[in-house]
């Protein structure tokens, strides 16, 4: 159930606004398309990882002799086999990461820094067997005090992860080590000067848990490697370019050696933008002279690779009795997990800015803990810093009387307004997406006793970054288009729209592809909602360079001169006298003349796309509480969010659907339980609680279209906003339907029923 | 232990392998049958990613064991398109953008047939309560709802 | 590892009594399969007992009914006379996981498996089921209260087996009704369960009740006081917080991943009212 502002229907034969079928669409009901796991090659050995058991341990020693000696083993490696890298911070998604912690994360070295670190990892003829193998791998440590609540690791004498992380970005630099990596601040104005303004000022502290991208396929990787070391490798991920980088760094190799092929992935929401088993796998294949092949058990999802921080939030906002903020404070504390790198500088980043406020100043502290470490979900930092200050928002919209959406249009960032962390906004969709939220049936619908509704705003800056697609007509006429970018999501249907507008050719004469690193230039990866943005920013640049070709060829037909033809509607048409001469010819004509003219007919867009708008959203939701046990249950949700122009508006809704839905599993359900002893108690689907079919409602769907000015269609990234406002907007329901205001995600019912015990609410 | 010799129907097709007692039917049809249609999200019947229908009952292959199929029924998704033509369900999928990654989507059509093949005229609540059992994590299940519900209408419409 | 499946019950029995190493009676496989790849069971010997004819049939036997113990729920909720017998049981069986879960899982693995957060174990004990055991000694019954001493721990003998469950004839003016509190709407492991089966008299007086609560204490609960609370009663509002306070008294639950002990107690309360309210609206249909 949609509605549609704008200019999203086709018109004439215009593909690219309208429902296409996607064109990998039919493998992939048929279960023909191959994902990481469906991958096999002739000889291949099954990979398994030997994980460490304690939360915090120097690996005192390794005997890997036993497994080595049983029969059908045909490699080990273990931290001997990767060289040391030295510190170098590299982009990783939208966070940065460090080489020296890379291969440490890879494969533990002087310690285990967390239940599920790998310290060796074995390659046999069978699974049985490489299990086997891992109980005869013996393992010396001695185990550590540890630590994983942010707040105990930031304290002076907590257990120290690493004694060489001095913090950086504190006044004055410390002399100690600590479990501080780095403390960051964003200034504006004068807060101090703001607050004195205000009539009203709020102040709270939030909690948010560790929750996981819980992307359904497990990661997996095959391997295989040359005697002369050139290497293939299958993967499923987010970004081979970023994996064939990552790997040839670790493994010595130079780059042009390794050649990654995408496989299609089973979701990722940033968890796949860093390796795992990829290095594993080749390193046990250069050993064992065979292919290898390694898939994580769910299990092992869980417990090593990357979920999101959790976080202690310090929200402060001060507004005047009109409702004009005037000052806006926060410091954030994130945990990165084993190795420095959580999103607190995005969180940091994204927590004001929705809205133009003269005065702001945010802290953020980026600290490990014994847990796995982090890697980017979906807009990676801001739902957690904007579910507090969406928070407070709201408790000021209360304090004052004022409408929650008349506040946040009277203080939403505008075109023309300079973010508190810098830049000045282009044109933008806040307002639009408030007035569309509250232009819905939904917005007015009656409430009963015990239900709720709540509002939020959020947004993401997006990304552009290195891009490359090519496009090939083929002799008959069909076009094969092969984009760098892995499709988490209708890629490829959005491509494939826009390159048949481009060069007039129908839709279904296309085929797209994702191609491997062998085969194009460099692509940034998938992540940062910049797949759809920079794949069909490039494509515009390639298919520029078939007009162009096309007019050249088609002056040499007609003995014309450039100014006596144009590219339009597909063909390449003569202008003024020339048309009473010649008829125009279209890409399949000359397609049909190829050789002749000069030869094969192509075009590559090698761009660094910039002008990445950034997308703003507005989530409407009701919901109703059980008193008497703690259960909520959304009953209604509405998403307006800013697309800039929707390529694909079937998988536009899409992202904005499956983002609030995660946004519900994370206000509701779902968190990582430790025990006291550093051990991950829910490694798993029934107790990692992420929502089910019947746990939600149709999620509406309002698509915003404020162009991109920077865009060639107007395209701004949509991916990742979807995720930003639900905590917010599901805490400020259950504020609404109970009138207490949670403080800490997620609202288990446990926690819900407790707190309307303290205030004598849970009867019916 | 030698292996197990068992004789059984996929998709209509008599086949024949050699399984370990504790190799799953997922891992008989993934590693030895080589249909990689069925995935496996969890190994522990929380996702619903290797749904089949053994002898006309929905369940994960997960959780039966390759041995126990001796003499019996299996369908897997690679058997839900007859020939060239799609089922009116995939191609209900494919025209409503049920699927974004696709992982999940060979799982929610076995267990959208079984269900439609048991009901054809559910109510929402029932599609939600059925599929309860079938995870995705990209659409927020909107669209795979709506598809199994205008499916339903249109099959019933003949 | 091996793997066997007899055909008789005297032929599983032989297979369990004899066996040297660990041995597992497979039915649906749903905690049997899960437990082997997670590593916490590795057993030297499978015996499937599915082929077992007793195991699988549902009949009526002495005016009550007899359920195999490895049919599964669908099949126990396509069987239109036991469903409108006991709703309780037949709906308690069908909350168990998913579809596919339910496809396979039965009521004699549920309870077998020992855990006290089984869903049709309550619904069961509150009908008053009886489990027919076979072993090396022959055959005997035992109240399924009885069955499941606690965690993982089960009253059976080394070659017993469930064969199948007698639930009781029916008067006129009975139903049942199963309750769980979980934080979704489907998949999690009940937090709590209660199972209610009463009987009405003409006026709609409570005259038999049985009240069992499980995921509350080591093993699922028969609460006998549960029932006194109510019957005699046409659960007014004051039987209601008998019932409840029962309830409260009866819990000795834990602390963990599911549920502090604090929210187990309370949500017990109000899991047997509500459960014992939908069992008396069926009961007066009938």
């Amino acid at each position: 159930m949609t509605e549609t502002n704008g200019h999203t229907q086709a018109n004439g034969h215009s593909y690219v606004g309208t429902r296409q079928i996607r064109p990998d669409g039919v493998d992939k009901v048929t279960g023909r398309a191959r994902f990481g796991a469906d991958y096999n090659l002739p000889g291949q050995l099954i990979g398994r990882v030997l994980r460490s058991p304690h939360p915090h341990a120097r690996i005192v020693s390794i005997d890997t002799s036993k497994a080595e000696a049983l029969p059908g083993v045909k490699a080990v490696v273990t931290r001997e086999d990767f060289g040391d890298q030295p510190s170098e911070f590299v982009p990783a998604g939208e966070m940065m990461m460090n080489y020296k912690d890379v291969v440490r994360n890879v494969m533990a070295r002087e310690k285990a820094l967390y239940e599920g670190h790998p310290v060796a990892a074995v390659a046999a003829t069978s699974v049985a067997i490489a299990r086997r193998a891992l109980k005869l791998i013996d393992v010396k440590y001695e185990v550590l005090p540890h630590v994983i609540d942010v707040v105990e690791a930031m304290r002076p004498g907590a257990p120290l992860l690493h004694d060489d992380l001095f913090t950086v970005g504190a006044e004055p630099k410390p002399d100690k080590p600590s479990n501080i990596a780095k403390r960051v601040e964003i200034k504006q104005g004068d807060v101090a000067a703001g607050f004195k303004k205000a009539d009203v000022v709020i102040e709270r502290e939030f909690k948010t848990a560790p929750v996981h991208q819980g992307y359904i396929e497990p990661h997996a990787a095959l391997a295989t490697v040359s005697e002369d070391g050139a290497t293939e490798l299958w993967t499923t991920t987010q970004g081979h370019f970023i994996v064939r980088a990552h790997c040839a760094r670790l493994l010595g190799l130079d780059i042009g050696k390794v050649r990654v092929t995408a496989t299609e992935i089973g979701g990722g929401f940033g968890g796949k933008t860093v390796v795992y088993l990829e290095p594993l796998a080749i390193a046990l294949s250069r050993k064992a002279k065979r292919p290898v092949k390694m898939v994580m058990s769910r299990e092992e999802v869980f417990k090593a690779s990357g979920p999101t921080s959790g976080a202690v939030v310090r929200v402060k906002l001060g507004a005047t009795k009109a409702g004009k903020f005037t000052a806006a404070f926060a410091e954030l504390k994130y945990q990165a997990g084993a190795f420095q790198g959580s999103p607190v500088q995005p969180g940091v980043m994204c927590a004001y800015a929705p809205y133009d406020i003269e005065n702001v100043h945010v802290i953020g502290y980026d600290v490990v803990s014994n847990r796995p470490k982090v890697a980017a979900y979906r807009a990676p930092g801001a739902p957690i810093s904007e579910y507090a200050v969406e928070s407070v928002v709201d408790e000021i919209a209360k304090k004052l009387d004022i409408d929650p959406i008349d506040l946040r249009m009277q203080n939403a960032a505008r075109e023309g307004t300079k973010a508190a962390y810098g830049p000045k906004f282009g044109p933008i969709g806040l307002e639009e997406t408030l007035n569309a939220i509250r232009k819905t049936e939904h917005w007015n619908a009656p409430l009963r006793k015990w239900q709720g509704r709540g509002v939020a705003s959020g947004f993401w800056f997006n990304i552009g970054g290195e891009t490359c697609v090519s496009l090939t007509v083929n002799e008959d006429g069909t076009i094969s288009l092969m984009a760098g970018t892995p499709d988490i999501g209708g890629l490829r249907a959005a491509l494939t729209s826009v390159a048949a507008d481009e060069l007039g050719v129908p839709y279904d004469k296309i085929r797209p592809i994702i191609g491997d690193t062998g085969s194009l230039g460099f692509n940034f990866l998938t992540g940062g909602s910049r797949s759809a943005f920079s794949g069909s920013m490039a494509l515009v640049e390639a298919a520029k360079q078939i007009k162009a070709d096309l007019c050249a060829r088609a002056c040499k037909l007609w003995e014309a001169k450039p100014d006596q033809v144009e590219f339009s509607g597909g063909h390449v048409k003569p202008l003024g006298a020339l048309a009473d001469k010649v008829k125009p010819m279209s890409v399949a004509d000359f397609a049909k003349v190829a050789g002749k003219t000069g030869g094969p007919i192509g075009g590559v867009g090698r761009i660094n796309a910039q002008g990445a708008g950034p997308s703003f959203g507005t989530h409407l939701v009701d919901l109703e509480v059980d008193p008497e046990t703690g259960r909520a249950t959304i009953l209604r949700y509405t998403v307006a969010q800013d697309a800039g122009r929707a390529l694909s508006p079937a998988y536009v809704e899409g992202q904005f659907q499956g983002g609030a839905v995660q946004g519900i599993g994370w206000a509701l359900n779902e968190e990582y339980v430790y025990g006291a002893d550093g051990k991950l108690q829910n490694a798993g689907f029934l107790d990692y609680r992420m929502p089910v079919a019947s746990d939600v409602p149709m999620i509406d769907a309002i698509l915003v279209e404020v162009a991109n000015p920077k865009h060639p269609y107007g395209v701004r990234g949509v991916g990742e906003t979807p995720i930003v406002p639900p905590l917010g907007a599901i805490a400020n329901a259950m504020e609404a339907a109970t009138g207490i205001r949670f403080t800490e995600l997620p609202m288990s019912p446990p926690k819900v029923l407790k707190a309307l015990k303290e205030k004598g609410l849970n009867k019916a | 232990m030698a292996k197990h010799h068992i004789e059984a129907t996929v998709n209509g097709d008599a086949v024949e392998f050699l399984c370990e007692t504790e190799e799953t039917l997922l891992d008989v049809l993934r590693d030895t049958l080589n249909l990689t249609g069925s995935k496996e999200g969890c190994a522990s019947g929380d996702c619903g990613a290797c749904s089949v229908m053994l002898d006309g009952r929905l369940v994960c292959s997960c959780l039966v064991l390759g041995c126990e199929v001796g003499g019996r029924k299996i369908e897997t998704i690679e058997g839900m398109a007859k020939g060239e033509s799609l089922h009116p369900l995939q191609r209900r999928f494919l025209e409503a953008a049920a699927l974004q990654c696709g992982i999940c989507t060979p799982g929610f059509l076995v267990a959208s047939k079984a269900l439609l093949e048991k009901n054809p005229n559910p109510s929402e609540h029932e599609v939600r309560f059925w599929l309860a059992g079938n995870l995705c994590r990209c659409t927020g299940y909107d669209k795979i709802v709506t598809a199994v519900m205008d499916t339903a209408a249109a099959m019933r419409k003949g | 590892m091996r793997y066997e499946a007899p055909e008789s019950l005297e032929g599983a029995v032989a297979l369990l009594a004899g066996a040297t190493g660990e041995a597992r009676v497979l039915a649906g496989g749903t905690d049997l399969l899960v437990q082997m790849r997670a590593d916490v069971v590795d057993p030297a010997l499978i015996v499937d007992i599915k082929k077992i004819p007793e195991t699988r049939a549902v009949t009526e036997e002495q005016g009550g009914w007899r359920i195999g113990a490895a049919v599964t729920g669908a099949e126990l909720r396509e069987h239109a006379r036991l469903k409108k017998a006991w709703p309780g049981v037949v709906e308690a069986a069908n909350l168990i996981g998913s579809t596919q879960v339910q496809g396979r899982a039965t009521l004699g693995g549920n309870l077998c498996n020992g855990s006290p957060a089984a869903d049709s174990v309550p619904a069961l004990i509150a009908a008053g089921a009886v489990a027919t055991l076979a072993g090396p000694k022959g055959k005997r019954n035992l109240p399924v209260e009885d069955v499941m001493l606690g965690p993982r721990t089960l009253a059976l003998t080394k070659g017993e087996i469930v064969v199948s469950f007698l639930l009781p004839p029916r008067p006129p003016r009975s139903s049942d009704a199963y309750l769980r509190f979980i934080p979704r709407t489907e998949m999690d492991i009940a937090v709590v369960g209660a199972g209610v089966s009463l009987s009405l008299d003409g006026g709609g007086t409570i005259t038999a009740a049985r009240v069992s609560l499980g995921a509350v204490a080591p093993r699922v609960l028969l609460v006998p006081e549960a029932a006194q609370a109510i019957i005699g009663s046409r659960l007014d509002k004051a039987a209601q917080d008998r019932l409840e306070a029962a309830a409260r008294a009866a819990c000795r639950p834990i602390d963990d991943k599911r549920g502090t002990t604090e929210f187990r107690i309370d949500v017990a309360a109000v899991l047997a009212r509500r459960t014992a309210l939908i069992a008396l609206d069926r009961a007066r249909a009938n």
